[in-house]
């Protein structure tokens, strides 16, 4: 009876290594490929096309199959949906592909490290897949690029803004990974220069939501602020959920700043800046926010006390593409005004993305596709002048690609009224 | 032997931690406190101002806490869809404001703006009561005599099945009450510093508690849903139509929670459909800290809570220099509901329903 | 307890045989109407529009009206076939047609008022959807295709049984593969089956050839299963030769769960990993809630006690502080849970029922909040979390071993082993004394169990599971942040094991399968999915209070004295029986 147990077992295991060897050799680049002696739009050597990080095919009459990764769901998914409708934008303007329709799936992360790291094994799985857009919020990306690295796929991201993730010292795993979003670093920086020279705030106090995104951004404005010869006299936080603000506005008022620095999300930025004019001591403070409340709900929400409210964000006016146009199309495939700040990120990451794919896709004689994912990613770190909505965008080696561009926009009464987030920044 | 020995070796070490545990928390508590207070940051007129906010929140809590403590007293369950009961209220009284606000209403003066506040109170209400009726009916009715988790697991599915509707039904993104203006206008009440809108939040919300507290007492109804919650084998016995008496018991607190989303809506204007799964863990920490199956302990409970919130995380922590002390307010508040249980373990005022059931 | 009986209320089929029952006919039609609205304004029938199940044939959103209408007439059919067929069709086609009829009255409320200042999916893109059939078009093509499905549906429900039973399972079937048919195209399309994949699966959907492949197999299947009755014929077996037969296929069933993640790929191990990560969890509740009666709903502290311990001993990035590896650090991280279910237990060793539910959801809450503040940032990174966790088993990329499919084995041995342990403790003498304040305390206390030590026990070693699954998740994830640190999380983890069934080992692991595993394959739905989560956890809780899968003497106890007078130990054996023998 036990020896039957244990024949079984060693069976099994037999079973097992004898499937991994053979998945093992399936997996391995096609060497049979179809060697390209047609005519081909890339710049291509001929002869089968070899590449360390292995090649996807796309058969004649297959879609080019690219995917969105990012939030979807639950209270954040404005961010996600925002980047996603760019996206689409762009590949209805892209049309088709070599002669290839293209194929957008989107797979929801969550806004969480554990729902991005699921995101992106389900679609590092996939071997359709030749590219992909995404994350939405910087955890998606924390969890989540190793596995799209290690299949040898490159992510753009259109909205994270954490610095950590393209900095010099980035982990090997973050291979795969770029953004056409502003980098944090900048945009806390343009913040506190603009606090200190534009404004002459000497008093500051900040606040942030305990997110990885505000706490981030709190730290760079601080450390700048102070540098510039600020002082920083109250450095609050607030639990996310939280909707009655005046205990810590009360802490802020005792402390006496000029500015309160608060780059929160739309909810908890909306009930701050409504409770601030029913607390005593606060009624001269200035507000400055940034992206991450860039939304007309965060209008809705203050009310016409958000009149007055400064905020960074991208800078729209200094887009030089046709920032315009690309609204249109938009407004017209799905209605309204964008849900959030990074839709022509999305637009030139995914512009970007096909450029480079146009350049080291080789067609085959029977009408399929090679793509050597190595080449590809190369040739996206490649990326120099390349001229899209947000500027003109040059890729570093550590993957930063967005136009550093932040500008400072000003709430009137006109903008809540129409509900719409000023588009004229008032600096630079 | 040895065993004996052990335990109380056991028994004296779980005292000795016992009251060290107490000692720890109390002195953080006054040393705290005293440290804040001498460092002179804040001035009298400060902690009044949290005092005013800690009210208002505190009231909100109350009336949703009413719903879990008067539905755990009956039915001895944690209704945990009675977030979202408030939540659907708040709805529920947006839509109506809007409406009564494209007539003009909310611009006709003072009277004219309250008399349409009070409609949307009765749309709110009409919508959280139905909603409670039919999760009563659908998720709960089937359950009663099931084992007592039971129907906790049905609650929290019935909780995610009502946000995810309105989800659906509304979208992802936030509604804004149209609060009048003049209920944003301080108000001119000595020593507190509050705006018209929290004072009608806690007079309106002391008023339908009080009324309620009436209604229990003295109603027949309320005698009937009293004795169903004290032993519903005798009070079916003595002729009381328990299923009556426990859908008025989710009427009434629906009632409450309905009022409460608009209060709500009002005083902190935004509505999503997330916005009732804080204040629903808030309020059933309030239902605990007051005793439950207690309607005065609800108020209570509410009341403790708020100010506890408004005033604790600042009072008892800034003395320290505790970093960002306002994050912590939830722990703070989870803190002294342990503090209060382990001194007493039935809340507060004591629970109302019989330790047979429990 | 109560002595209140339920009031009778729907008696299905009551002196159906010689009336038409127009009442309940008339009932179900306008809960059916009720549903059909609901999933229209909740946005499923728009948002799923065009999404296929049947490529070019057949999308979700109408699917979702179409199997209302077939399920409102099938009900109501059931009460008029057995006096004729005909008439059972006939209803049919009434209870379609009025479900329908509130979908048309949906169209034109709609056209007469702005219904979209409301409800945002009350849009003309929905009307439009409703009223574009095939031949015709306006308000009437809800009302006839309702009619049409449901004389449809009670065609088939007069069917004799053969062809019936075989037919339903078919069209589920294709609902099923329709659903899944993208999951399992991407891990087919690396394998030399990539062209049946190709011809079968469409990116979202199944091709019509697929389609009808499936449909054929799957009527197929079930008729020569029906006509043989294998299960049956086993059960009739002496048991020695049963035992021959359910042997080999108990070690296929091993086989299949080893090589699972080699034959789908990362995203299903990925998937059944985080389902082991919850069975670790849930084995871990059981001892607490489902053993020792003690709802914890703080369940998500141990968890984070067991990843940060983890993530601080061997993270190599910044807060790291020993850069020990993943093994090394696993038993401290199951002491300090352990400790800290010390720690935890003791202030509410006193406090009983729901107010232990909230004060431990209190202690969730406060751990949730630490690991998040700015108070404990310089120890355990606030918001940024610690990052950089090694891998279990340091092996290179291209590695069958790498990524979440070692995990998957790692979560799997691990939750194997703690079953076993669990298993063994339930029988043991504190599972006992476990049981025994499970069901009165004061009782327990008299007759000699020691309520301080066996409260604490439970605490420290459900603790210690939790603690354990929260290092295995940060092995999985790589990193730890303070937002992974979820209030929900306590709470599926109470549904897993009450869904499963209290005390039940089986219960824990198909639980977390069901609450954990199935929500991950319907991603593509996003919020949807925990819309029906929701519905979900209410018709499990209605249609077996007891939980999936109950323990024999967790049944018995869980019933009071009352009411197991009513049930005799014969009806518990039969039950027991009956599910031993629907096991493979």
């Amino acid at each position: 009876m036990k020896l039957n147990k244990v024949g079984a077992l060693a069976a099994v295991s037999i079973l097992a290594f004898a499937a991994c060897s053979s998945s093992g050799a399936s997996s391995a680049p096609s060497a049979a490929a179809p060697s390209a002696e047609a005519p081909s739009a890339a710049p291509s050597e001929g002869a089968p096309v070899d590449d360390p990080l292995g090649t996807v095919e796309i058969q004649a009459g297959e879609p080019v199959h690219v995917a969105y990764w990012g939030v979807l769901s639950g209270p954040d998914s404005t961010l996600g949906e925002d980047s996603r409708q760019g996206v689409e934008v762009a590949i209805d303007d892209l049309g088709q592909f070599m002669g290839h329709d293209i194929l957008l799936t989107s797979e929801d992360g969550l806004c969480t490290p554990e729902g991005g790291a699921t995101a992106a094994t389900k679609l590092a799985a996939d071997s359709t897949l030749v590219g992909l857009i995404g994350s939405a919020c910087s955890d998606e990306a924390v969890g989540g690029i190793k596995a799209i690295t290690e299949a040898g796929l490159t992510t753009i991201s259109p909205s994270n803004t954490r610095p950590a993730l393209t900095a010099p010292d980035r982990d090997a795993t973050y291979a795969g990974y770029l953004r056409t979003a502003h980098n944090d670093n900048f945009q806390g920086k343009v913040a506190a220069e603009y606090s200190y020279n534009q404004l002459g705030i000497r008093k500051a106090a900040t606040i942030h939501d305990g997110s990885a995104y505000a706490e981030a951004l709190v730290g760079v404005f601080e450390a700048e602020f102070t540098t510039l010869g600020g002082e920083i006299v109250a450095s609050e936080a607030i639990a996310k959920g939280t909707t009655d603000m005046s205990t810590t506005l009360k802490t802020m008022s005792a402390a006496g700043p000029e500015l309160i620095y608060m780059p929160m999300f739309v909810a908890e930025s909306g009930f701050l800046v409504s409770q601030i004019p029913s607390t005593t001591g606060l009624e001269n403070v200035k507000t400055l926010g940034a992206d991450g409340h860039y939304s007309p709900d965060f209008l809705k929400a203050a009310g016409s006390d958000a009149v007055g409210h400064l905020q960074t964000s991208p800078n729209f006016s200094a887009f030089t593409g046709d920032y315009a146009g690309f609204l249109e199309k938009r407004a017209a495939k799905f209605g309204g005004t964008p849900l959030s700040a990074f839709h022509a990120q999305a637009y030139d990451a995914t512009n970007m993305m096909f450029a480079a794919l146009a350049k080291v896709a080789v067609e085959n004689a029977d009408g399929s596709l090679t793509v050597p994912k190595g080449a590809l990613r190369d040739a996206i770190y490649a990326t120099k002048d390349f001229v899209g909505l947000t500027g003109t965008l040059s890729c570093s080696a550590t993957g930063d690609c967005g136009a550093p561009v932040i500008a400072v926009y000003e709430v009137t009464q006109a903008d809540v009224d129409a509900l719409v987030m000023p588009a004229t920044p008032i600096f630079p | 032997m040895n065993a004996r020995k052990l335990d109380r070796v056991t028994d004296v070490a779980i005292d000795v931690f016992m009251w060290s545990f107490k000692a720890v928390i109390i002195a953080v508590v006054v040393v705290g406190s005293v440290l804040t207070l001498l460092s002179g940051t804040y001035t009298p007129a400060d902690w009044l101002e949290l005092v005013g906010a800690g009210l208002t929140q505190g009231s909100i809590y109350a009336m949703i806490a009413l719903g879990y403590t008067m539905v755990y007293g009956i039915l001895r369950m944690i209704n945990f869809a009675h977030g979202e009961i408030f939540m659907a209220g708040s709805f529920g009284g947006y839509f109506a404001l809007v409406a009564l606000a494209s007539t003009g209403m909310l611009s006709q003066g003072v009277a004219v703006s309250l008399f349409a506040i009070g409609l949307a109170i009765l749309a709110a209400m009409a919508v959280s009561v139905l909603l409670a009726v039919g999760v009563e009916r659908i998720a709960y009715r089937p359950l009663r005599d099931a084992p007592r988790l039971v129907p906790l697991i049905s609650a929290i599915g019935a909780s995610l099945f009502l946000q995810y509707s309105f989800r659906g039904f509304f979208g992802s993104g936030l509604y804004a009450y149209p609060t009048p203006d003049f209920l944003k206008q301080d108000a001119p009440i000595p020593l507190l510093s509050m705006r018209w809108v929290d004072v009608l939040v806690v007079v309106a919300s002391l008023a339908m508690m009080t009324v309620l507290y009436l209604f229990v007492m003295r109603s027949k109804l309320g005698t009937s849903i009293r004795a169903v919650s004290e032993d519903q084998g005798t009070a079916a016995l003595m002729g009381i139509d328990a299923n009556r008496a426990i859908v008025m018991t989710f009427v009434i607190g629906a009632a409450m929670a309905g009022a409460a989303g608009v209060l709500y809506g009002l005083a902190f204007i935004q509505v999503t459909y997330f916005m009732g799964v804080i204040p629903g863990i808030k309020a059933f920490t309030a239902a605990v800290l007051g005793g439950i199956g207690n309607v005065p302990g609800a108020l209570l409970g509410g009341l403790f809570l708020g100010l506890i919130e408004a005033i604790g995380p600042t009072l008892f922590l800034s003395g320290f220099g505790v970093p960002a002390t306002n994050q912590l307010k939830d722990a703070v508040a989870f803190t002294m509901l342990v503090l209060v249980l382990v001194f007493r373990p039935s809340g507060i005022l004591g629970e109302r329903v019989t330790r047979s059931r429990a | 307890m109560t002595a209140v009986a339920i009031q009778p209320t729907d008696m299905p089929g009551a002196g159906a045989a010689d009336t038409w029952n127009l009442r309940r006919v008339l009932q179900i039609s306008v809960i059916a109407g009720v549903v059909a609205i609901y999933l229209c304004l909740v946005g499923i029938v728009p948002v799923f529009a065009e999404r296929p199940l049947i490529v070019d044939v057949l999308e979700l959103g109408q699917a979702a009206l179409l199997i209302t209408f077939g399920a409102a007439s099938y009900l109501a059919g059931m009460d008029q076939v057995k006096a004729s067929w005909l008439r059972a069709v006939v209803v049919g086609a009434i209870v379609g047609a009025i479900t329908g009829a509130f979908l048309t009255g949906l169209v034109l409320l709609g056209e007469a008022i702005d219904l979209r200042s409301v409800f945002l999916n009350a849009s003309p893109t929905l009307y439009a959807l409703l009223t574009d059939g095939i031949v015709l078009t306006g308000p009437i093509v809800p009302i006839v295709a309702g009619a049409i499905t449901g004389a449809l549906a009670a065609v088939i429900l007069g069917l004799p049984s053969a062809i019936r039973v075989p037919l339903v399972i078919g069209l589920s079937s294709l609902l099923f593969f329709g659903l899944f048919a993208g999951l399992l195209r991407t891990p087919m399309l690396v394998t030399p089956l990539r062209d049946v994949a190709r011809f079968m699966f469409g990116s979202e959907g199944l091709t019509a050839a697929g389609a009808a492949i499936v449909f054929v197999v799957s009527v197929g299947t079930t008729a020569i299963v029906r006509r043989t009755k294998p299960r049956q014929r086993v059960n009739a077996l002496p048991p020695r030769q049963r035992r021959l037969v359910v042997g080999p296929l108990g070690l296929l069933v091993l086989a299949l769960v080893l090589l699972f993640p080699l034959a789908m790929g990362p995203f299903f191990a990925q998937v059944i990993a985080l389902v082991a990560i919850f069975v670790l969890l849930g084995m871990g509740l059981n001892i607490t809630l489902g053993l020792a009666g003690l709802l914890d709903l703080g369940f998500v502290a141990f968890f984070a006690v067991g990843a940060y311990t983890v993530a601080l001993l061997t993270s190599t990035a910044e807060y790291g502080l020993a850069n020990w590896g993943f093994w090394e650090a696993v038993p401290f991280a199951v002491l300090f849970a352990m400790l800290f279910g010390l720690i935890l237990g003791l202030p509410i060793l006193r406090i009983r029922g729901d107010y232990l539910a909230i004060a431990t959801l209190g202690f969730g809450e406060i751990i949730r909040i630490l690991a998040g503040s700015d108070l404990m940032k310089p120890i355990l990174g606030g918001p940024r979390g610690i990052l950089n966790i090694p891998k279990p088993l340091d092996v290179p990329p291209t590695h069958w071993l790498s990524g979440p499919v070692q995990i998957y084995y790692i979560a799997l041995a691990f939750a194997a082993v703690v079953a076993f342990i669990a298993w063994r403790l339930r029988s043991s003498r504190l599972g006992r004394s476990w049981m025994a304040i499970r069901e009165d305390e004061d009782v327990a206390e008299g007759m000699g169990v020691n309520l301080v030590q066996t409260k604490l026990l439970a605490y420290m070693l459900g603790g210690a599971f939790a603690g354990l699954a929260g290092a295995i998740s940060a092995g999985l994830v790589g990193s730890i942040f303070a937002s992974s640190i979820q209030l929900q999380l306590s709470i599926n983890v109470a549904a897993i094991v009450i869904v499963g069934g209290m005390g039940s080992i089986p219960g824990v692991v198909v639980g977390a399968l069901i609450l954990v595993g199935l929500p991950e394959l319907f991603r593509e739905f996003s919020d949807y999915r925990l819309l029906f989560y929701g519905i979900a956890l209410m018709v499990i809780m209605i249609l077996r209070p007891e939980g999936l899968l109950p323990s024999r003497v967790t049944r018995r106890e869980l019933h009071t004295s009352r009411e197991l007078a009513d049930v005799p130990d014969s009806e518990l054996v039969t039950d027991e029986e009956r599910r031993e023998a629907s096991l493979p």
